[in-house]
């Protein structure tokens, strides 16, 4: 048995056994939904139908729709990619560079996290395809063979960006469903009816659980892991790029790759977080996802925002510090400016309220860490709205400065969004196990409150 | 075969061969499915699946030539030489037929009077022969009726009102053409009728004025190239005066620097709103409007102060405004024979002060000339006096519209449907045509022949350039059928030109020969004399006396001006002059009332406020600076209702607004209040901001600066260039390198650039509301910054482009490389690949490239998603695009081209004729349409050519260059005559 320091915290609370593992995560599997589930299934649908239906009528009748005009080329669309693409960044880095650091805490919420990031960066890719004002013609990006001998413009951080998204899509893919096979092998197993069975057998390529298969998966996750890794740094940065590479004030940053990653992470975290505290109560997961784990999550959440913060001021200081005007009026517009209001809200957001996680107090507390999740990922929408909006509305020659205001039609798409993420989400609830069973069950030996016996100091909880 | 005769030499042969082939399978026989036919099958399949997967449309009515006409040769463009003429504006041009079709207008070389640029309305107007709202044929009360019964009874009924000796009046514009004078004069004979010319915006003041003083009524030809000292009391010559496009063209002669002997003139513009001359002015002094009559007594105090004519009556000014006027008066008096005073005020008073001080300053016969007078602005006011006492039983009216121009429109109406004959030859319909009974439709100009004598002696032609698009009769014709005259109209013409200007020349002996010639060169020009009109100081006392009584009174001023593109609203309301914004507001579609900053502070006025002003349906207010605190200016020629599309009816009529005085209309009038409504209304702005923000973007420097250092203002240029550094290889330009040079100090913002451009490329309107929305298409704008303080500012203008950068940041961000570099260092677009991601957009510095946002042409393949509110992709109007420029789908980026399709047409005609290509003879659309000749392009490789010695020019400067993005658009610097 390995020694385990006693001041750790138990990852599992209660008395689990590994076949009480097993039921629990299961049960929202096994047993029929309920009403809730059906309520919020429902709502979701109808608004990513909705949304639909907001995209089709703008592929039909053109962008003109928007309110992006002749100086603001992208506006609430490319907000949202970079917003959902952020959000979708922390699955994967939880999965695989947590699990490179041998953070064991990550096992509780990995499975729910890469969910998240799937959806979430399936929602991120449609808002580039859709902002095209060609969308017929859009498969022109990818560099296929053809008569005409030609080829896409590699030089374009946009085309690094179709590859690095679907590359990390793909891997993330990979990656969340290597983990699920053995899972699925347990959920068939527990399965009664037979074509159920079937299926999760199918899904599961016949899993068999034998120590062959396992050093298969093992060797196989952490070669994915491996690879997952430097993606999960390299997908922000290549959208970054995107604004990096360009000539716009507020937009010609070197801080951008950095700073992009970690606001994705931030945001990402604050993202899971909304849905873990919720989802922890709805599927009676609280012994899995413990206080603890919101607190360590929260202890990254204060990292990051610190380094955005930071990345925040050195802009300011930057911009002045070049002396190139154009770039000291950009970052005094965005703080002064017809659009100040978006950048405080953004520095409340995203600098000042996370500093309260100091507190340790308040890191535990799990309605303030709710209510602070919802701003950061308020404040991080925020974020991307003022580098996209801001820096363009502003730009080189004031005979072209203009507004922008988004239509109907924008923020239809944007909440539709949501609509197809939680929908995803619910049906992923109903149909996989929200918790890795087999990865869980691999750390309760050591860190499960029944295996630690009696020598640990138990805190009470009291959010149970 | 079978017709041939055989031959058979053997009774074998005789028999019929028979068929060797093996007996057809059952299988064969049998199957419908053979591979035959399955082939058949899957090519049609694939064809069709490839048909309608390609998103493209069919060719339609492509209807090849039986027997070739010989002047028409597909694809290639003819040109005919013609004249413009219309709201008072002349324009000679070269007309460009492409397939039948006149599709855009080009200044006519040879002509004296416009040899090098147009204006914007002329360039627009190809358009008008195309509007969908033109009369179809004749008709009566309504409905449709032939020519002959309309002819017979209309004829009928003029002879039996000649015989009773009624009144029949026939009201036209001012018509300048000789041959139209002479029929009708015919008319007038035969038919004891009265004909009068009316002019919405008349100028009967100058020439009563000139009748006082110079014992003339013309109106004398103005040389301000000629002129060392301008000054301008509220006249917009450059703008909407009198003749703006010869004007533009004087003027920017003495702003070129790169003359043997610059001599930069000295322009005072005194004015209360801010015009397009006031904003070009190195010295504009604010007045209010109602001042104009003291102003100009008080120069004429100043100026002829030793002359026995003054009546010097205290005048009292501000200081500033005093100082400011006293040095006026200065420079006049050092500048005599060579200055130049003229204001734009239709009332004689102030014309015989300007007279007064012209003649006191020696101008008469150096700047002013009498000789070669202008024929235009004929209009009086004297039928409006006949049409309401004379009880005319018969009105005829020809392409005028009082009922919408005039403030007495409801007299009019009255006496338009009393009379019992009421016929109106326009083209198109108007509040006015509505009321007559009888509408036989005019043809368009493009369609028709006619002549023109705009100056004295400077004879001019038009001729059809198109088959007639409807059932439509040109009004002389509708004349000469009237009169019983069996000869066309063009016979007419013609006849009139072999007996009366063919003797005023000596070149050709042939008649037929003279005739052709002048269909080739379009204008003829005959010897003139100078005459020298004598001078009665008799009449100055009494206008002194009346110019300084005038009482200014309480409230508020209202000043009517003409907006350089909409004029005073007649014809057809061009989409594309409804879509160029204003020069000096930058506001398109619809008028606005223009406010001074403090009066917007003290009433809390924001732009788009709807306010009242006296008995004016409400009208959104403008806040412009420099505006005088007083005044309001208001532009005419919007908000006409008849016979236009609903969506084009835009803007407030501010005609009823106008005075008639003693038969003198003034645009001004005084004592009305102004007040908030409440409501708002979204402006067309197209430029939300004014100011440059300190940025090096329009770089100025006085007169004096530069002659000490012609590099003065641009000193920035030599300091980038020394900090300019790329890692990347240079691109290589092995052939040509095109390049353009604007000469900032030439521009004056007319916008015919702007239109000639629109023409040139097929560029979509797009409406009031997707303009506002900043959709707006213009590949070439003006942008106009204000420097200095709000009351009285500075204003600089900068047409910009796509700047053809050779470091192009539009380039490299393209994910499908649709906008690359040519080896002529073009920045080109391919539409086609274009999948519109718009980062080119974001990532141009200078926000020329455009997005279509919408199917604003008709070019989508997506069908019912069309955004067309002027209705410019029907069928009628598509037939004037340009050929040679795609039209561009929903979702495609577009933006400048420097005109490819010319370089192209260019470089395979020198190529054919085996020749280098020579500099100058390619121009660009909007270099082509400049009436200052403020744009120059050419081929930066070649050392000698025009654009690389400008490029040279210490002056030259790129915008934007410390970002090293290599423009291939240079532009000069302004240099201000400051005093």
């Amino acid at each position: 048995m390995m020694h385990v320091s006693p001041i750790r915290e138990p990852l599992i609370n209660g008395e689990k056994s590994y076949n009480d593992i097993t039921n629990d995560v299961m049960a929202p599997v096994k047993a029929k939904p309920g009403k809730l589930w059906y309520v919020g299934l429902t709502i979701s649908a109808l608004l990513a139908l909705a949304g639909v239906g907001a995209i089709i009528y703008t592929i039909w009748n053109g962008i003109g729709l928007w309110g992006v005009n002749r100086t603001i080329g992208w506006g609430w669309s490319i907000t949202n990619f970079v917003w959902w693409v952020g959000i979708g960044h922390v699955g994967t880095f939880i999965s695989a560079i947590l699990l490179l650091f041998r953070q064991k805490w990550r096992t509780s919420i990995n499975r729910a996290a890469e969910a998240m990031t799937l959806f979430a960066v399936m929602c991120a890719g449609l808002f580039p395809l859709i902002h095209m004002g060609r969308l017929p013609l859009g498969f022109f990006i990818f560099p296929y063979p053809n008569t005409r001998e030609l080829w896409p413009n590699f030089n374009s951080p946009l085309l690094w960006d179709v590859f690095a998204i679907t590359t990390y899509l793909l891997v993330s893919l990979l990656f969340w469903y290597m983990g699920l096979i053995p899972d699925l092998g347990t959920i068939r197993d527990k399965m009664k009816t037979a074509w159920k069975k079937k299926v999760y057998n199918f899904l599961s390529f016949g899993w068999k659980g034998s120590a062959r298969h396992w050093s298969r998966h093992e060797s196989m996750s952490l070669i994915l892991a491996g690879l997952a890794a430097p993606l999960v740094l390299s997908v922000h940065t290549i959208v970054s790029f995107d604004f990096a590479t360009s000539i716009i004030p507020g937009w010609h940053t070197t801080i951008f790759p950095p700073y992009f990653v970690s606001g994705a992470v931030f945001s990402g975290f604050a993202m899971v977080l909304t849905l873990m505290i919720v989802t922890r109560k709805a599927l009676n997961l609280e012994e899995y996802i413990t206080v603890g784990h919101v607190e360590s999550m929260n202890k990254v959440i204060i990292a990051t925002g610190s380094i955005v913060g930071i990345a925040y001021i050195t802009e300011l200081f930057m911009a002045w510090y070049s002396g190139v005007e154009y770039e000291r009026y950009a970052f005094v517009n965005r703080a002064l400016g017809p659009y100040a209001w978006a950048y405080w809200i953004m520095m409340t957001c995203n600098v000042i309220s996370p500093q309260l996680l100091w507190i340790r107090k308040l890191r535990r507390n799990l309605a303030f860490t709710f209510g602070l999740s919802i701003f950061i990922n308020i404040g991080m929408w925020f974020e991307r709205f003022v580098i996209v909006v801001t820096s363009l509305h502003r730009d080189y020659l004031p005979s072209s400065w203009a507004m922008y205001k988004p239509t109907w039609v924008e923020v239809l798409i944007y909440l539709g969004t949501f609509g197809i993420f939680f929908t995803f989400f619910f049906i992923f609830i109903r149909v996989f196990p929200v918790i890795a069973m087999a990865e869980v069950k691999s750390v309760a030996r050591s860190s499960a409150r029944k295996f630690l016996g009696k020598s640990v100091k138990q805190k009470p909880e009291k959010n149970h | 075969m079978s017709e041939e005769k055989k031959y058979w030499h053997l009774l074998e042969e005789f028999e019929p061969v028979k068929d060797i082939r093996l007996p057809k399978g059952p299988e064969e026989v049998t199957s419908p499915v053979s591979r035959r036919n399955f082939l058949k099958a899957l090519g049609l399949g694939t064809a069709s699946a490839a048909l309608i997967a390609s998103c493209k449309r069919p060719v339609e009515k492509a209807i090849p030539y039986f027997i070739k006409p010989e002047e028409i040769a597909p694809g290639k463009a003819v040109y005919y030489a013609s004249s413009y003429f219309s709201q008072n504006e002349y324009c000679n041009v070269l007309v460009k037929v492409r397939d039948s079709r006149p599709i855009k207008l080009e200044p006519n070389p040879k002509s004296q009077v416009t040899p090098n640029g147009t204006s914007g309305k002329v360039q627009a107007s190809v358009m008008d022969v195309y509007n969908i709202n033109r009369y179809e044929h004749p008709l009566k009360d309504g409905e449709p009726v032939s020519w002959e019964d309309a002819d017979n009874e209309i004829k009928n009924q003029l002879r039996n009102l000649a015989n009773e000796g009624q009144t029949i009046l026939l009201i036209t514009p001012t018509l300048i053409s000789p041959s139209t004078k002479k029929l009708i004069a015919e008319f007038v004979s035969t038919f004891g009728a009265e004909w009068h010319q009316y002019d919405a915006v008349p100028m009967n003041g100058y020439r009563e004025a000139n009748l006082r003083v110079f014992g003339t009524d013309a109106i004398p030809e103005y040389h301000f190239d000629k002129a060392d000292c301008i000054v301008s009391v509220g006249c917009d010559f450059l703008g909407t005066w009198l003749s703006p496009i010869e004007f533009t063209r004087q003027y920017a002669h003495r702003r070129d620097l790169h003359r043997e002997n610059p001599n930069l003139n000295k322009h005072y513009q005194i004015e209360a709103g801010m015009s397009l001359t006031g904003s070009n002015a190195d010295d504009r002094i604010k007045v209010e409007r109602e001042d104009y009559g003291k102003i100009l007594a008080y120069l004429h105090n100043k100026i002829t102060l030793s002359s026995s004519t003054t009546a010097t009556t205290n005048i009292q000014f501000p200081q500033e405004t005093a100082n400011a006027l006293d040095n006026v008066a200065k420079t006049l008096l050092q500048n005599k024979g060579n200055s130049l005073l003229v204001c734009g005020d239709n009332n004689p008073d102030h014309q015989v002060l300007v007279n007064s001080i012209n003649q006191t300053l020696g101008n008469i016969g150096k700047t002013i000339r009498f000789g070669r007078n202008y024929n235009h602005y004929r209009g009086t006011e004297e039928w409006f006096e006949r049409l309401s006492n004379a009880n005319p039983r018969a009105v005829i009216l020809w392409d005028v519209n009082p009922i919408y121009n005039h403030p007495e429109s409801e007299k009019i109406k009255d006496a338009i449907e009393n009379a019992s004959l009421t016929v109106s030859l326009h083209s198109l319909p108007d509040e006015t045509a509505e009321l007559c009974r009888y509408v036989l439709p005019s043809t368009g100009y493009l369609e028709c022949w006619d002549d023109a004598e705009y100056k004295t002696g400077i004879y001019s032609v038009m001729q059809p350039t198109l088959h007639k698009l409807f059932d439509s009769r040109q009004a002389q014709e509708t004349l000469l059928t009237w009169l019983g005259n069996e000869n066309s109209w063009a016979d007419y013409i013609k006849n009139h030109w072999n007996t009366n200007y063919f003797p005023l020349q000596n070149q050709n002996t042939d008649q037929e020969r003279y005739w052709v010639e002048i269909l080739r060169n379009g204008e003829f020009v005959s010897d003139n004399t100078e005459t020298s009109p004598s001078f009665n100081s008799g009449e100055i006392g009494i206008a002194l006396n009346n110019s300084v009584s005038e009482n200014s009174g309480e409230g508020f001023t209202v000043e009517l001006v003409e907006n350089v593109n909409i004029g005073t609203g007649h014809g057809p309301l061009n989409p594309w002059l409804q879509e160029c914004p204003d020069p000096v507001t930058r506001i398109a579609w619809g008028n606005y009332a223009s406010i001074s900053p403090r009066l917007a502070r003290e009433m809390e006025i924001k732009n788009g406020d709807v306010v009242l002003i006296g008995d004016m349906p409400g009208i959104p207010a403008f806040v412009q600076p420099g505006q005088a605190d007083k005044t309001i200016s208001i532009a005419l020629g919007y908000g006409r209702r008849s016979g236009i599309p609903e969506d084009l009816v835009t803007g407030v009529n501010a005609f009823p607004l106008t005075k008639i005085k003693n038969g003198f209309r003034n645009y001004s009038s005084s004592g009305f209040n102004i007040k908030k409504t409440g409501e708002f209304e979204k402006l067309a702005l197209v430029q939300g901001h004014q100011s440059m923000e300190g940025r090096p973007i329009v770089r100025v420097a006085t007169y004096e600066e530069w002659k000490e250092n012609p590099a003065a203002g641009n000193e920035m240029h030599e300091k980038v260039k020394h900090h300019l550094h790329s890692l990347y290889e240079k691109h290589d330009y092995p052939g040509h390198k095109w390049g353009m040079a604007i000469d900032l100090n030439k521009c004056i913002g007319c916008s015919a650039c702007v239109l000639a451009c629109n023409t040139e490329n097929n560029i979509p309107v797009v409406g009031k509301k997707e303009v506002s929305r900043a959709h707006e298409m213009h590949w070439l704008r003006i942008d106009r910054y204000y420097t200095g303080n709000e009351e009285n500012p500075e204003v600089v203008r900068q047409p910009v482009m796509c700047q053809h950068c050779d470091n192009a940041p539009c380039e490299n961000v393209c994910p499908v490389a649709a906008t690359n570099h040519s080896d002529e260092g073009l920045n080109q677009m391919a539409y086609n690949r274009c999948i519109g991601t718009r980062y080119c957009n974001n990532n141009c510095p200078y926000k020329v490239r455009r997005f279509n946002w919408l199917d604003y042409t008709g070019a989508d393949a997506i069908p019912n998603n069309r955004y067309d509110p002027a209705n410019m992709t029907l069928d009628l109007p598509r037939m004037r695009h340009n050929p040679d420029v795609t039209v561009r789908a929903k979702g495609v980026i577009e933006k400048c081209s420097f005109c490819v399709q010319r370089i192209q047409k260019e470089k395979l005609d020198a190529k054919k004729e085996g020749r280098p290509m020579q500099d100058g003879k390619l121009k660009s659309a909007c270099q082509q349409a400049c009436p200052a000749d403020a744009i120059v392009f050419g081929d930066l490789n070649d050392p000698n050519s025009k654009v690389s010695k400008l490029m040279k020019d210490p002056r030259n400067y790129h915008l934007l260059e410390e970002l090293h993005t290599l423009p291939s658009v240079g532009y000069l610097t302004k240099i201000k005559n400051k005093s």
